[in-house]
């Protein structure tokens, strides 16, 4: 529909719904006979159930079933490879606070919420851990390696550098907390089909997990899950308590919905890990680096491990002949953890990118001078060539926009009254992934095209970004093109997430349309028409309402194995930070995305936007604190887990290189949905140094860090 | 279900008496703290009576005396005029208080009796000696950095959360509380209390009194005034800490001060110490920060919170030099 007043063909195809309500969410729908689960968890950390004392439940007004490990119906799948992630609502097992451990079903979503507090729980406690950072110093607790360990040359070549910085970056537990709580909806028939209104980043994904886990066809399992409420990351896999859903539904024979609390999402849907990262690096005094070593921790729990990219961008973001890098796990008594965006790289970044601005202040040098000085041409890691790679263009007009001329090397240059001011930069970067994925294209004789494919909207505004893909090919204006998606009995897709869905639903959009001219072309040669005839006219010469074609796009280029593809941003920040209270406030932001052709400007802008947000957010604001004597967060809520508001983001510049990369897809554009955020904290806590002379590397940076550090 | 009752007055007298005679009845105004409390498990009335149509939502000044009913809501007093034009301490204290949309329900009287924010009063399955007296503080050795500095005691170390009630603290506010016997009239100071070996008790309130209104003096602190909130975000966030200060000054000397800091105590914490000094004193930077070291003489930390320890005293300098700088 787009704006009502000043229509754009580059709008968001569901603006106008999504903020006029016409969009449905999952929990939006109303199916007859719906019934409400309400979960209890647990509320010790690590131990066994002794018993549930359901009675009073099971007898309160309106309640249809108390379900728990006592009574499981049996769920075939949870014996199978694959089915223990899924199976912690299933067993006597407490593996940490706030564990769902029984669904309470009623007619009202009330009824069910009083009878859950009604559910008594007796527990065999047990010793539990999960103080992250004792942890690391404590040799007897358990670290996993999370990756290979990497050498490229010497092995800690940094100690030998004629110049060292050697430094700990610590941060938090955070939330993905995307304003929809998570939940879903099932409906089990019957016959052994079940219906789900899902919010998850993967229609197929969850459809293939709810199948696997009950052992019934994917054709059994139909997922719906139009529009999503924010992801982040958190709905890229089926949590057990979407399961225990589906069994309830099974069970009670009654769809039953589920949207779990604001406290249970710390604790059900997966976080961004804590960290503690240790950065060596190494230079000759005018400024080569000679050797990087990164060395990472990740928070993981004791029943599945969890592993991000930490430590990647380290290998090949800087020329240094010396590179090594560690990343070890370390499971602690707390629910698992899950990308959230930015994944590994976000974290990684803040510690390279506060150790390159280091290293720039004990040499003396413009950080970003240093950066370009280390610039490798190549990919250091791969030995091959970046399929495009627009970096130092990138730092040019970036440093303009921001005035960073204005900046001085001396921290504490900049003085405005009682605030502090400086100037910071960093880097962020990305995999440009491309998967495959599967469209089907229907081009009607009234004019119109529909595209169909089983990928998700997760506010990216994926449907915006392929029908401004498809008006160019086809020459079809966005109005006439409806892309439809969030629906698992479309043409698969992969999930949403790792931002490729741009590139590879997109390679699969394009396809499809060259699929669909052609087509045309050969009813236009058949029927004697000019080739360049309008398909409206091609169709209705050739008696046709439509012509359909599903095409499932190739995974690469061929020539993709030669090439790095990455996306690159380039963050720029100003912040003021007061002398007496230690406030930061970032008072100016340039973001430059180098992700190839933009096809989509208006999304495009507002996922860098959006990534600001988020980074102002883990930079200053965002931590969820834990308890570890009990094991519970002590501020899960959105008054004290703190998302940065309105009055703490400045107008947020964003740039983009926009030039097509050759290499990745036929749009040449690279995802960048993670390079938002990735970097940006980074870029926060340089610029806290410039403007204090106070190094802060644990993140959030508070006022309190910032005054006593 | 946890069922309760509610019911609705116009009449100040047949409130009272619900709520007197009823154990497990309490007073409903904006909603914005108690509904969360039930939700959460805290307190589970039996009974709510709805304050919010009593005729309590005046502000008049008589005789110079500015009378604000119990029931004005917090945007509405900030945007007052007279506040703004004689009260502009007060004005700046409510604006910096939660958010927007909380301010255009929460009341005056809601606003005093708000329960502190300590996460462990608020988790029911953690010990805590306000929710649940002899289980424990679970603050002290936990979770403390946003806790209080000054008249803490082994039982709890909980701050009142109040902006708008530190504005009040340092304008000599008085509460006018009606009970079924009648009314009696306190000093603001003296409302909210101490902790000490009953924490569950947050003010001098007795159960079935209502605050009628509040009463404040006109005075002549309304050019060099500040109110500095130090907090996590830039709104919506609770006080790390908070200062009001009001100076008045003639020919750079002060002849007359107020200080009362929020986030540091059980209750809005006047510095009547601090004000003594800085009487009579000039308004200089060494003079601000004698009054600050001065105020923070019984001062103490928990761990988290010692921060606080430099916190307050910077903020206290930084509210008074803005103040003084106020034209
Ligand atoms: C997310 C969030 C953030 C917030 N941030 C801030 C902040 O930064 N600064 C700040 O100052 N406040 C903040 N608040 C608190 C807010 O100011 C209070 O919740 C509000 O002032 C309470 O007023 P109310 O009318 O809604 O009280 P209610 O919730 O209706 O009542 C609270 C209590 O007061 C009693 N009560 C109400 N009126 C009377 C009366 N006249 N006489 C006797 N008893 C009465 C009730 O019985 C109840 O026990 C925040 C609140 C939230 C939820
Ligand atoms: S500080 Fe007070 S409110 Fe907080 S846990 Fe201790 S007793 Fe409870």
């Amino acid at each position: 529909m787009g704006n009502l007043f000043f229509k754009d063909e580059n709008d968001r195809v569901d603006g106008v719904d999504k903020v006029t309500g016409k969009a449905k969410y999952f929990a939006e729908y109303q199916l007859p006979g719906l019934t409400y689960g309400v979960l209890v968890t647990s509320t010790i950390t690590k131990g066994k159930i002794t018993a549930i004392d359901s009675k009073a439940a099971s007898g309160a007004p309106g309640v249809l079933g108390v379900l728990s490990h006592l009574n499981k119906p049996s769920v075939a799948g949870y014996e199978a490879e694959g089915g223990a992630k899924l199976k912690i609502f299933y067993t006597d097992q407490v593996l940490f606070n706030g564990q769902p451990i029984a669904l309470v079903v009623a007619d009202t979503f009330e009824r069910a919420t009083f009878a859950a507090s009604l559910v008594k729980v007796t527990y065999e406690k047990g010793a539990f851990n999960t103080d992250f950072e004792k942890s690391i110093k404590d040799a007897s607790v358990k670290k996993l390696q999370g990756a290979a360990p990497y050498v490229r040359g010497v092995e800690n070549a940094y100690k030998t550098a004629e110049v060292q910085v050697e430094q700990t970056y610590v941060m938090p537990v955070e939330t993905h907390n995307p304003m929809e709580l998570h939940g879903i909806i099932a409906d089990w028939r019957p016959n052994d089909q079940v219906t789900v209104y899902a919010k998850t980043q993967g229609v197929k994904a969850t459809q293939n997990t709810i199948a696997g886990a009950f052992k019934i066809p994917a054709e059994s399992v139909q997922v719906n899950s139009e529009f999503v409420g924010g992801g982040f990351g958190m709905a890229l896999r089926t949590w057990p308590l979407e399961i225990a859903t589906v069994m309830a539904s099974k069970h009670l024979k009654k769809p039953v919905k589920l949207v779990i609390t604001r406290d249970q999402m710390f604790t059900m849907v997966g976080n961004r890990p804590a960290a503690h990262q240790k950065i060596g690096l190494g230079a000759t005094k005018d400024g080569k680096i000679t050797g990087i070593t990164h060395t990472a921790f990740g928070q993981s729990s004791t029943y599945e491990n969890f592993t991000e990219g930490v430590v990647n961008m380290s290998k090949f973001m800087y020329s240094s002949e010396n590179v090594n890098t560690n990343y070890y796990i370390v499971p602690l008594d707390m629910s698992v953890p899950i990308w959230m965006r930015g994944p590994g790289e976000a974290t990684g970044a803040f510690a390279l990118e506060s150790a390159i601005d280091e290293m720039a202040h004990a040499l003396d040098m413009d950080p970003l001078d240093f950066r370009i000085k280390n610039d490798p041409e190549k990919d250091p890691a791969q030995n091959r060539p970046f399929s495009s790679k627009y970096i130092k263009e990138a730092y040019k007009l970036g440093s303009a926009k921001i005035g960073w001329d204005k900046r001085k090397n001396k921290p504490r240059s900049i003085v405005e009254g009682s605030w502090n001011v400086g100037y910071g930069v960093s880097i962020g970067v990305f995999n440009a992934g491309r998967g495959r994925a599967s469209v089907k294209g229907i081009l009607k004789a009234d004019g119109t095209l529909v595209l169909q494919s089983a990928t998700s909207d997760i506010g990216p505004g994926t449907g915006t970004g392929m029908g401004l893909i498809a008006s160019k090919l086809m020459n079809i204006p966005t109005d006439k093109i409806t892309f439809e998606l969030g629906d698992s009995s479309l043409p698969p897709a992969p999930s949403q997430g790792g931002s490729a869905t741009l590139s590879t639903v997109g390679s699969a959009v394009n396809d499809v349309c060259v699929a669909l001219k052609a087509t045309i072309a050969e009813l236009a040669a058949n029927s004697n028409m000019d080739a360049t005839s309008n398909f409206v006219d091609v169709l209705k010469k050739n008696n046709l309402p439509m012509i359909e074609k599903t095409i499932q796009s190739s995974q690469n280029n061929p020539d993709a194995k030669n090439y790095s593809m990455y996306s690159f941003s380039i963050h720029f920040v100003q912040v003021k930070v007061h002398q007496l209270t230690g406030v930061v406030k970032v008072s100016k932001i340039v973001s430059v995305g180098d992700s190839g052709k933009i096809v989509s400007p208006k999304t495009a802008r507002s996922q860098m936007v959006g990534g600001a947000v988020g980074g102002i957010g883990m930079a200053l604001t965002e931590e969820a604190i834990l308890d570890n004597r009990y094991g519970r967060y002590v501020n899960n809520n959105f008054a004290d887990y703190h998302v940065p508001v309105h009055a703490d983001v400045p107008e947020v510049d964003v740039i983009f290189i926009d030039k097509p990369d050759p290499i990745v897809n036929p749009m040449g554009a690279k995802g960048m949905g993670e390079i938002a955020i990735i970097g940006f904290a980074g870029a926060v806590a340089n610029a806290v140094f410039n403007a204090t002379g106070k190094r802060i590397r644990s993140l959030p940076i508070t006022p309190d860090k910032v005054l006593m550090g | 279900m946890i069922n309760f009752q509610y019911l609705r007055t116009t009449v100040v007298k047949t409130a009272l008496g619900l709520v007197s005679k009823d154990p497990k009845a309490t007073f409903i105004a904006g909603g914005t703290n108690l509904v969360d409390l039930m939700k959460r498990g805290v307190t589970a009335p039996e009974k709510l009576i709805d304050i919010n149509h009593l005729p309590l939502k005046q502000i008049e000044l008589k005789n110079n005396i500015l009378h604000i009913g119990a029931l004005v809501s917090n945007s509405a007093l900030a945007e007052n005029a007279i506040v703004a034009a004689k009260f502009p301490l007060l004005m700046l204290a409510l604006q910096s208080g939660a958010s927007a949309q909380l301010r255009n329900v929460a009341t005056v009287g809601g606003n005093m009796m708000q329960r502190t924010r300590c996460g462990y009063f608020y988790d029911t399955t953690m010990p805590c000696n306000k929710r649940e007296p002899g289980t424990g503080c679970g603050a002290i050795g936990g979770y403390n950095r946003m806790h209080a500095i000054f008249g803490t005691s082994a039982s709890c170390i909980a701050v009142h959360p109040s902006d708008m009630c530190v504005g009040l603290a340092a304008l000599d506010a008085q509460v006018v509380i009606a009970g079924t016997k009648g009314e009696r009239k306190i000093n603001f100071v003296d409302f909210h209390r101490l902790a000490g070996t009953t924490p569950e008790k947050d003010n001098n309130l007795q159960k079935g009194e209502l605050i009628v209104r509040l009463e404040i003096p006109v005075n002549n602190l309304n050019k060099h005034i500040h109110y500095l909130k130090v907090r996590d975000r830039s709104s919506y966030a609770f006080a790390l800490v908070s200062v009001a200060a009001a100076l008045e000054i003639k020919d750079g000397s002060i002849t007359n001060v107020r200080l009362a800091m929020g986030g540091v105590a059980h209750k809005p914490w006047r510095l009547t110490t601090a004000e003594a000094f800085l009487k009579g004193k000039t308004a200089t930077p060494a003079n601000f920060e004698e009054a600050a070291k001065l105020a923070m003489k019984d001062a103490k930390g928990f761990g988290e919170n010692d921060f606080k320890l430099k916190l307050a005293p910077n903020s206290i300098i930084e509210a008074l030099t803005i103040a003084k700088s106020k034209a």
